[in-house]
């Protein structure tokens, strides 16, 4: 199979407007993926699928990851003259990693065998801006995947046949696997409800509400 | 709390109320088969909408199940993760076992010994046995097969969860790999038996044939039932026996070569009419080459460890990076994803699911069939509750 860079270099030409960014991977026997922009991605997917050599037509796993704000602290080495003397310090740099979800497709060929392609799509930020192209108009093995990613992390996939959630039930609110959620704590029903339980339970209802345990008069 | 971009309004309807050219539809019966419901094969709910007894909408319902596998998968370190593969889907454990330890081992860069290599192709190509045994037993059951093919099935399956429980301690949830090789050695007499009843499933599958195979009822309920048209297949990104059944030959066991499957001599069956009738007659074929694997296996099988001397699995902390590893389950391509920041636990842990995704073209496949088809198809996509909603 092609490389990413001729990959890359294949497509930018023939989809004009087109960025493609490719993310490195620490680990050696991983891939490296192509990262492109939201507004593009159905075009960039389209080609990937219908190109000649690459033929990726099996759409196999799709990913949504959570990638709150986050400080990234790296050493950095400096040169600093010190008196006189030059001294090699340690500083730490801390950069600020703006929010955002991403939704990581596995693509492969099933008619030439090869793969991975990995495609990566980002959305503006975690709050108001979730919205991604949906690639289910091109690979129809991602419709169940996107609806899962929606429904625990809350990416709305624009064009997609039928985005309802999958797994949490249609009222649930909020995105359970988003690193940040704090699972309620207040329908766990206990048979015998213990002090810890009761008192994480009472936040949730006003003091009157609060029924009373009446002792059982015996008749 | 977050605040979060408006959703979009669900415009569910499970009722057409007309044609979508615009006449109506006349007497309509909307019914949901299922969560308990024996031909759902567990937690599993199917919305349907019938005329008269056809199909005209199908919509599965999921999440009966959920405990959100992966979250839990998340909060701790990467080997208790491995008992929880098991019951993802639990009928094939090792199976389970064998894609995470394959997806660990390809982060941290671990090799496996030889005698654990072998080890677990045994393990995989046994659990393949027996997952396609009770497969077939069930799906004839829900054809009105009342019992009998299913405690043939089970008969057998018995004899392979024997052999699992006597190397790892429990019939169904084995947690028998670990990275970088097998937690356990196997015994020349276990070797001995497993290759007696290795010798044996060969003769238990011409028995079972002669009673399915050509038999008239099985033949008219499923043939031309259910087709799966090939392009469909593909781009429904359907795997396992399903998508071989359509006509395609994708075999991870083969494309990938995952473990030391380049050594075994094996063909990969495919059907060509992509009904029902193919997907049992593809699994049976691919039982027989699991039993030719098997046999060649037993026979090679070297001395020596069973776990990487390397191996650290207590404190163990891979190296920051991402990786997808992936295997040829009984059930189709079951995937792992992981991504590690360098701490104990996984950032993101992600499980590809086989059971869910075949179940993306249940609807096209149910679309004008009558009611009682729809259940036959449902059992031939064979399904684990367990793995669709983790």
């Amino acid at each position: 199979m092609e490389t990413l860079e001729q990959i890359k270099a294949r497509i930018e030409p023939s989809l004009p407007l087109t960025k493609i960014d490719l993310l490195p991977n620490e680990c050696p026997a991983g891939e490296r993926s192509l990262v492109v922009e939201a507004s593009r991605a159905l075009a960039v997917a389209g080609f990937l699928r219908d190109d000649a050599q690459l033929q990726l037509d099996y759409c196999s796993n799709v990913t949504g990851i959570d990638w709150p704000e986050t400080v990234i602290k790296t050493k950095v080495k400096k040169k600093v003259q010190v008196e006189g003397v030059e001294q090699e310090v340690e500083e730490i740099v801390e950069t600020l990693r703006s929010g955002h979800l991403e939704v990581v497709y596995h693509l492969y060929s099933m008619a030439l065998k090869h793969g991975p392609v990995v495609l990566r799509l980002r959305t503006e930020n975690r709050t108001d801006k979730t919205h991604l192209p949906s690639l289910t108009p091109v690979w129809r093995g991602a419709e169940f995947q996107e609806r899962e990613i929606f429904d625990l992390y809350g990416v709305i996939f624009d064009g997609h046949p039928d985005l309802r959630r999958l797994l949490m039930w249609d009222e649930f609110v909020g995105f359970p696997m988003r690193r940040d959620y704090v699972a309620p704590d207040d329908f766990e029903y206990e048979p015998t409800p213990h002090d810890e339980v009761l008192a994480a339970a009472r936040k949730h209802y006003p003091v009157a509400a609060t029924p009373e345990v009446k002792p059982e008069v015996p008749v | 709390m977050n605040s979060f971009a408006d959703l979009p309004k669900s415009g569910y309807e499970v009722r057409p109320k007309i044609a979508p050219d615009g006449a109506p539809l006349g007497e309509l019966l909307e019914i949901s088969i299922g969560p308990h419901h024996p031909s759902t094969h567990g937690v599993f709910r199917m919305d349907v909408v019938l005329d008269g007894e056809t199909v005209v909408k199908l919509k599965p319902v999921f999440g009966y199940l959920h405990r959100n596998h992966e979250k839990i998968a998340e909060n701790i370190s990467y080997l208790s993760s491995m008992p929880y593969t098991d019951r993802l889907d639990y009928f094939c454990s090792m199976t389970n076992n064998w894609a995470y330890a394959l997806t660990v081992e390809k982060l941290a860069g671990l090799a496996v010994p030889e005698r654990a290599e072998y080890i677990r192709v045994i393990m995989a190509e046994l659990t393949r046995l027996q997952n396609h045994t009770c497969l077939i037993g069930f799906f004839a059951q829900d054809m009105g097969a009342l019992g009998t093919p299913l405690m043939y099935a089970f008969r057998e399956r018995e004899k392979i969860l024997d052999l699992f429980e006597s190397v790892s301690g429990a019939r169904m949830m084995c947690n028998y790999m670990r990275f970088g090789g097998v937690r356990v050695d196997v015994s020349g007499e276990w070797l001995a038996q497993t290759k007696k009843i290795v010798s044996d499933y060969r003769k238990f599958l011409d028995e079972f044939e002669t009673f399915l195979t050509q038999n008239e009822i099985l033949m008219a309920r499923t043939q031309g039932v259910g087709v799966l048209p090939r392009e469909l297949a593909i781009s429904a990104s359907i795997t396992g026996p399903m998508l071989r059944a359509a006509g395609v030959n994708y075999d991870l066991r083969k494309v990938d070569k995952y473990g030391i499957y380049r050594r075994f001599d094996f063909q990969v069956p495919v059907g060509a009419h992509g009904d029902i009738y193919d997907r049992y007659m593809v699994r049976v074929l691919e039982m027989r080459e699991s039993v030719k694997i098997l046999q060649s296996a037993l026979a090679d099988i070297p001395a020596g460890p069973v776990m990487d001397p390397k191996a650290k699995l207590r404190g163990f902390r891979p190296k920051a990076g991402e990786v997808y590893g992936r295997i040829e389950g009984p059930k189709g391509e079951l995937g792992f994803y992981l991504i590690s920041d360098g701490s104990p636990n996984p950032y993101r842990y992600r499980v590809r699911p086989p059971s869910l995704i075949n179940l993306t073209i249940l609807e096209d496949m149910c679309l004008g069939q009558k009611i009682s088809d729809a259940v036959v198809i449902l059992g031939s996509v064979d399904i684990v509750l367990g793995e669709v909603d983790r």
